[in-house]
C-alpha cells in the first residue's frame, strides 16, 4: 500500500494572547516601551495545541479522527492542509489534497448559485474545466435548479447549505480533508451528502481525513480512527475499538488529578467535574424523566475575583443544546474569598432527549474578558428512555425526534 | 496523472514560488472575477463608474484652475486632458492599493480554511482595478479624439510603459500594506490619509514646474506615481519628460516591490492564525 500522507513528530505552539487576536501598532509600542523598563519580567505563555504527533496514511485509507474538543483535531487538519504552519517535524503528502474545513467557504451573498459554484469550486481545487463538466450534476445534485441564477441572498440557509455540500460532494482530490462540515444542515442531505462520500472514496480508492463529533458518521465513513488527547496521539487503530476507547474516557468524572490539565492561571484551579442523580450519586446514565445536576468542584487560590461558572451541553452530532452561566448566585457579583466551593447546576426532567450529552465546563468573566478555566467535553452521561410512567414520547414508538424532549403542558377543550 | 508531492516543515517559505503562483493562475483569475462582480452588483451604470469618477473630477478642477497660473503652467496641452491623463493614472493607483491593503480581511474567512499561495489576494486586488482602469482608459482616448489631441507615436510604448510602472508600484504598496494591515489594524485607518496625502504629492492637478526648485521637487519625485504619469503623459507633450524624474520613480517603484513581498513573505504563513 503506498503511504499518502507521512506526519512526522508534528507540534503546533501557539501563543496566548488574551482579548484580541491581532494587535494595534499601540499595543505593540506599549509593550514595546514596557519590556523597556522592566526588562524580563513579561513573559509569553504559550501552549502546544499538537504535540508529537506521527502516523502514515495509506492510499485508500479513511481515517476518523476523534478527540474532545481542543484536543487538536482541526489545528491538525490545518496543518496537513497547509493553513497554518507546523512549529516542528515535517509531513510528506503525494497527492492532491482538497480540505473541507467548511461548507460554503468564500461564498457571497450577491453572487449567483451559479457564480458561487465556480468561485468556490476554484478555491477548493477545481479547475474551470472540471467544474464545466460537472456544473449540471452539481446544481441536480443540490436540488435547487430553479433558484440557480438568483443572487444567493435570496436562498434559505438551508438551501445555501445544499449548494455548498453539492459543491464539496463532487471535488475529485486523491487526498480529502473533512472537518466537523456536516454537524449542520438537515439530516436527510447529510446521509445524501455521506454516501456520495462514501461511493466515491469506495469505487475510487479516495484517502480521506475526517474530523467529526459525530460517532455514526465516523463508524460508517471510515475503516480506521486515531484519538487525539491534549494534543497527543494516544490511540490508533480500528474504528469500534477507538470510539469505544474515546467514549469510556470521557464517561469518567472529571478529576483533575487523572488530567494533565492545561490550566495555567493562579486564581483559581478547576478539582472536577461529574453529574449526580438527586441524591448526590455519581451515575453516567439517567432516565428521562430523572433530575440530572452537573456538580463542579474549584479551588479559589487568591481571593478576591468576580467569578463565573458555567456549562456548555453538545449532543453526539456537536450540536450545542444549551449554555448555562452561574447568573442567579450571590458569587455571580461578589467576589470569591479563598477556598474550595461545589457549584451545582440542575436540569430539569423532561428536558434532554435520549442519547450522549458531552459537558463542557468554563470558570471566567466575560466583564473582564478573562477565561481561567476553559474545558471542553470534560465529561459525558447518557439520557436513556423509560417504559413506564408519562415522557413526552408518550406512546410513540421508536425514537422520539427533536435536540430537546420538553413535556409541555397541553389542554383540549371541546368547542360549544 | 500527475503526481503532486508536497513537504510541509515549520515555516520555512523563502523565495518568491513564481511556479505555485502559476499554477494557481486560474484562481487569481476567479478571484479579481469575483472582486468586480461584486463591486458592480445592484449598481444601475455599473462599470459605467469607472468613467463618470474621473469626468466628474476633470469637471471640478477645470472649473476652478483653468484661467489660473497652474492650467498656464500645464504646458503645451489644454489643462482637461493634462487632468484627466493624471486623474486616469491616479484612480488606477488608487483603486488598487485601497483594494489590495483590505483584501487580507475581507477574505479572512477563505484564508482561515483554506490553502492557496496568499499572494494571490492582493494580487487579484490590482487585477481587478486594470479592468475598471481599461475602461476609463478607453474614455481617454476617446475624449483625446474629441478634442483633437495629437498623440505622439511613442505611445505605443510609453502608454503600456506608464501603466506597467504604476501596476508595480501599486502592487508593492497594496501588497506591504495588505500584510500590515492582517497585524495592525491601524493602517486601516491610516490609509485614506496616506492617499489623500499622495494625491496631493502627485503630479496630477499642477504639473511639476509649479514646484520650486528645491528639496520639495527631489522629494516628490521619489513618488513613483510621478514617474508613471510622466512617461504616460509624455507622448501628450513631449517637451514635459524630465528623465531624472522617471529614473528616481522607477528605483522607488523597484524598492517599493521588494519590501513590499520581502514583509509580506515574511508574515504570509500566519495569516491564518492571527486574520
Amino acid at each position: 500500500m503506498n503511504t499518502m500522507i507521512d506526519i512526522q513528530d508534528i507540534g503546533k505552539k501557539y501563543q496566548i494572547n488574551s482579548g484580541t487576536s491581532y494587535l494595534s501598532l499601540r499595543d505593540v509600542l506599549s509593550r514595546g516601551a514596557g519590556r523597556f523598563l522592566k526588562p524580563g519580567r513579561k513573559k509569553k505563555e504559550t501552549f502546544w495545541a499538537l504535540k508529537d504527533v506521527s502516523f502514515k496514511v495509506g492510499e485508500g485509507e479513511r481515517i476518523g479522527i476523534i478527540g474532545r474538543n481542543g484536543a487538536g483535531k482541526s489545528t491538525l487538519l490545518k496543518v496537513i492542509s497547509q493553513i497554518t504552519p507546523p512549529t516542528t517535524g515535517q509531513i510528506q503528502i503525494n497527492g492532491r489534497v482538497a480540505s473541507l474545513l467548511e461548507v460554503g467557504t468564500g461564498f457571497h451573498p450577491e453572487l449567483t448559485g451559479r457564480e458561487n459554484i465556480y468561485f468556490n469550486g476554484a478555491i477548493l481545487g477545481l479547475r474551470k474545466k472540471e467544474i464545466d463538466r460537472k456544473l449540471d450534476e452539481i446544481v441536480a445534485f443540490s436540488g435547487v435548479e430553479q433558484f440557480i441564477d438568483t443572487p444567493l441572498k435570496h436562498f434559505s440557509s438551508g438551501m445555501q447549505l445544499r449548494l455548498a455540500f453539492s459543491v464539496a460532494a463532487h471535488l475529485e482530490p486523491e487526498i480529502l480533508l473533512i472537518d466537523e462540515v456536516l454537524a449542520v444542515g438537515d439530516m436527510e442531505f447529510q446521509k445524501k451528502c455521506i454516501g456520495k462520500m462514501e461511493e466515491v472514496s469506495r469505487s475510487e480508492g479516495r484517502t480521506i481525513l475526517f474530523v467529526s463529533h459525530n460517532m455514526s458518521y465516523i463508524s460508517s465513513l471510515c475503516n480506521k480512527a486515531i484519538l487525539l488527547e491534549k494534543g497527543s496521539l494516544v490511540k490508533e487503530g480500528g474504528v469500534s475499538e477507538v470510539i469505544n476507547e474515546y467514549l469510556t474516557s470521557i464517561r469518567k468524572p472529571f478529576e483533575s488529578e487523572n488530567h494533565s490539565s492545561n490550566q495555567h492561571n493562579d486564581t483559581v484551579k478547576l478539582l472536577g467535574v461529574r453529574a449526580i442523580d438527586q441524591n448526590g450519586a455519581a451515575k453516567d446514565s439517567f432516565s428521562v424523566n430523572e433530575t440530572i445536576r452537573i456538580e463542579m468542584r474549584y479551588e479559589v487560590l487568591r481571593g478576591g475575583s468576580v467569578l463565573w461558572l458555567g456549562y456548555n451541553l453538545h449532543n453526539e452530532n456537536g450540536v450545542n443544546i444549551f449554555d448555562t452561566h452561574s447568573v442567579n448566585t450571590e458569587l455571580y457579583r461578589k467576589p470569591h474569598e479563598k477556598g474550595v466551593y461545589t457549584a451545582v447546576a440542575t436540569i430539569p426532567p423532561h428536558l434532554l432527549n435520549t442519547g450522549n450529552f458531552f459537558v463542557s465546563a468554563a470558570i471566567f468573566n466575560h466583564l473582564e474578558r478573562i477565561i481561567y478555566v476553559h474545558e471542553k467535553d470534560i465529561t459525558l452521561f447518557h439520557v436513556h428512555d423509560v417504559l413506564d410512567g408519562i415522557t413526552a414520547r408518550g406512546m410513540s414508538p421508536a425514537d422520539f425526534p427533536g435536540i430537546v424532549r420538553p413535556l409541555l403542558e397541553w389542554n383540549i377543550n371541546k368547542n360549544e | 496523472m500527475e503526481q503532486i508531492k508536497t513537504i510541509i516543515k515549520p515555516s520555512s517559505r523563502t523565495g518568491l514560488h513564481l511556479k505555485e503562483l502559476w499554477q494557481y493562475r486560474e484562481l487569481l483569475y476567479f478571484f479579481a472575477w469575483k472582486d468586480i462582480r461584486i463591486r458592480y452588483k445592484q449598481t444601475v451604470l455599473g462599470i459605467l463608474w469607472a468613467v463618470l469618477q474621473p469626468l466628474g473630477l476633470m469637471l471640478v478642477f477645470v472649473l476652478i484652475f483653468s484661467r489660473s497660473s497652474i492650467a498656464q503652467a500645464a504646458g503645451n496641452i489644454p489643462y482637461e486632458i493634462f487632468v484627466l491623463s493624471g486623474l486616469v493614472i491616479w484612480n488606477l493607483f488608487y483603486t488598487s492599493v485601497s483594494m489590495a491593503s483590505e483584501s487580507m480581511i475581507r477574505n479572512a474567512d477563505i484564508i482561515r480554511k483554506i490553502y492557496f499561495p496568499r499572494l494571490l489576494i492582493p494580487l487579484s486586488a490590482t487585477a481587478a482595478a486594470l479592468a475598471d482602469f481599461l475602461v476609463a482608459f478607453l474614455l481617454f482616448l476617446a475624449f483625446c479624439l474629441f478634442r483633437g489631441q495629437p498623440v505622439h507615436v511613442s505611445a505605443l510604448i510609453c502608454f503600456p510603459a506608464g501603466i506597467a510602472l504604476l501596476l508595480l508600484s501599486s502592487f508593492g504598496l497594496g501588497t506591504l500594506l495588505s500584510a500590515l494591515n492582517v497585524k495592525f489594524r491601524d493602517f486601516r485607518y491610516a490609509l485614506p490619509f496616506l492617499l489623500q496625502f499622495l494625491f496631493f504629492a502627485t503630479h496630477i492637478i499642477y504639473p511639476p514646474s509649479m514646484v520650486p526648485d528645491s528639496w520639495l521637487r527631489q522629494v516628490l519625485a521619489l513618488n513613483p506615481v510621478n514617474a508613471a504619469i510622466a512617461i504616460f503623459r509624455y507622448p501628450l507633450d513631449p517637451a514635459s519628460a524630465d528623465l531624472s524624474m522617471i529614473m528616481m520613480g522607477t528605483a522607488s517603484c523597484l524598492l517599493l516591490v521588494v519590501v513590499g513581498l520581502l514583509y509580506f513573505r515574511k508574515t504570509e504563513s500566519y495569516f491564518a492564525d492571527i486574520v
